[in-house]
């Protein structure tokens, strides 16, 4: 396995729902962005993949080193396994200002050089300002930016992303989208991206991938899916624009 | 809705008032039962009396046992009601329902119920007494009896404060948390406990309040030893039958004492 790869192969059990998942992402060819109709296993997926859920089966394996692997017993518990995750509703700790939740995730070091390591992480997203302000008081743009300065000021190995713009008005999507894709460019680490926003898979895409009731159904690049859509779902998604 | 519905007819202007004076005079006699007795403690004595009333004897070692087992069951509600409070909030089904049930249960016993159930469980001849009488360390009647006691009648109040708090602890939060490298007990000290400090703080007040004020359970388990297991609500009871005036000061401590716990409860929770 070469680096920079998150390779998943698995099945689980999320409630009544048998789960298959089969990808590949790799740092250098843009993020996975995964679609599918509510209630398809999306957020189970990027949950197995962490580590909040258990697979039954399978592989996954993040830079040639297996994070679970259910035939030899590997199991790395989600604190060691350096993933970003960035929920849907960015889950900041609204007890601590803004630098204390970035600095949250810097690990083990002396205090200043936390502070030091937070506040780059803070500038490299472009929001060194917001530094002491209270969490309750960030626009939703701004919210999102913190989140992702907190999961990157650890230095994770892999990023995922839970529908990363539905929290947002409408009216800011568009630019926190654009802000978004461009640096994930810039990253350069696996990134799994769940979405259920047309605009979201063209602005991120590298590779698609369809899940439906628990099954990849389709992958490839928005264009394949468009030109030959496997199912009405995917159909529906390509079909719809604006957003 | 037509206007023909009403078969009956508006009610005549001239009883109009009735509904609000009627609402009016129970509201205030309810606020009268409640507010006489309180305004009574102050009203039927002096500062004199007070201050003779606190120097019987048993003034002193009630006071003092009582701080010491209230602060004791206090520290044991919080030590083992957090873990268990965690527990009960992250699982689901009947089996953790019924036990959350289970625990919530000792506020509506009737506190002689208690009484007779901890003699039952830990008295001489009780599930567990063989074996405590064995190691020696027989509980009724002692310090140790007067701090089950509270513990036992006290406990509810802190877990289902400590319960509802977790409860509100998004669980994305958690997980996020750990990705960022915590674990599990890193997690909760640093994330949980923070975010559910003002809800456990007033929990937790409430339960030491219960404590300082448990009577029944505390006389039959653990008895009326003067120094020994009279706490301030046992003294009260016993300088009824002496001295009113040393029940009457010993009222008012705890009367003040739990007007302080209320407002401090009220201000916290308003933060």
């Amino acid at each position: 396995m070469s680096s920079g790869a998150l390779a998943v192969e698995l099945t689980g059990q999320i409630g009544a729902l048998p789960l298959a998942l089969s990808m590949e992402a790799r740092g250098s060819a843009g993020p996975v962005v995964i679609v599918g109709p509510n209630g398809a296993g999306k957020t189970s997926a990027l949950m197995l993949i962490v580590g909040a859920l258990k697979p039954r089966s399978g592989r996954i394996v993040l830079d040639g080193e297996a994070l679970f692997d259910g035939a030899r017993g590997v199991d790395v518990p989600v604190e060691q396994r350096r993933i970003g995750f960035l929920p849907q509703r960015y889950a900041l700790f609204p007890h601590l200002d803004v630098l204390g939740n970035v600095m949250f995730g810097v690990g083990a070091a002396p205090r200043a050089a936390r502070e030091r390591r937070a506040r780059a992480a803070l500038r490299d997203v472009g929001v060194e300002e917001l530094v002491g302000r209270r969490i309750a008081t960030l626009s939703g743009g701004e919210a999102q930016r913190v989140a992702l300065a907190r999961a990157l000021a650890r230095g994770p190995r892999a990023l995922l992303l839970d529908e990363p713009l539905a929290a947002l008005d409408a009216g800011i999507r568009r630019e926190v989208r654009a802000f978004l894709a461009a640096h994930l460019r810039t990253l350069g680490i696996p990134t799994v991206i769940v979405t259920h926003d047309r605009a979201d898979a063209e602005a991120f895409a590298g590779q698609m991938l369809v899940l439906e009731q628990g099954r990849v159904v389709q992958q490839g690049s928005l264009a394949q899916l468009e030109a030959q859509p496997a199912t009405l779902f995917t159909r529906q998604f390509v079909d719809h624009h604006g957003g | 809705m037509t206007p023909a519905g009403h078969s009956g007819g508006p009610p005549s202007i001239r009883w109009r008032w009735l509904w609000p004076a009627a609402a009016g005079v129970l509201a205030l006699a309810l606020l009268l039962l409640i507010a006489l007795p309180l305004a009574a403690l102050f009203l039927t004595t002096s500062p004199r009396a007070l201050w003779q009333g606190l120097r019987d004897p048993m003034v002193g070692p009630a006071i003092r046992l009582s701080l010491i087992t209230s602060t004791a069951s206090l520290g044991l509600v919080l030590l083992t009601g957090t873990p268990l409070a965690w527990v009960l909030a992250r699982r689901d089904g009947r089996l953790w329902r019924f036990v959350e049930t289970m625990v919530q249960l000792p506020v509506v016993l009737p506190p002689a119920v208690a009484g007779v159930a901890l003699l039952l469980a830990f008295g001489r001849r009780g599930l567990l007494g063989h074996l405590l009488a064995g190691a020696g360390a027989g509980i009724p009647f002692t310090r140790a009896a007067v701090v089950v006691a509270q513990t036992f009648v006290a406990a509810p109040f802190y877990v289902q404060a400590a319960v509802s708090m977790f409860r509100r602890v998004e669980p994305d939060m958690l997980l996020v948390a750990r990705t960022l490298g915590a674990s599990r007990p890193r997690v909760f000290f640093r994330v949980v406990l923070p975010l559910s400090r003002a809800g456990l703080t007033s929990g937790a007040a409430m339960s030491w309040a219960r404590a300082l004020g448990e009577f029944g359970a505390t006389l039959m388990f653990a008895g009326n030893l003067s120094g020994r297991t009279q706490t301030l609500p046992l003294a009260i009871y016993t300088a009824l039958e002496s001295d009113l005036r040393t029940a009457q000061s010993l009222s008012l401590i705890l009367l003040a004492v739990a007007f302080a716990l209320l407002v401090a409860i009220r201000v916290g929770g308003r933060r």
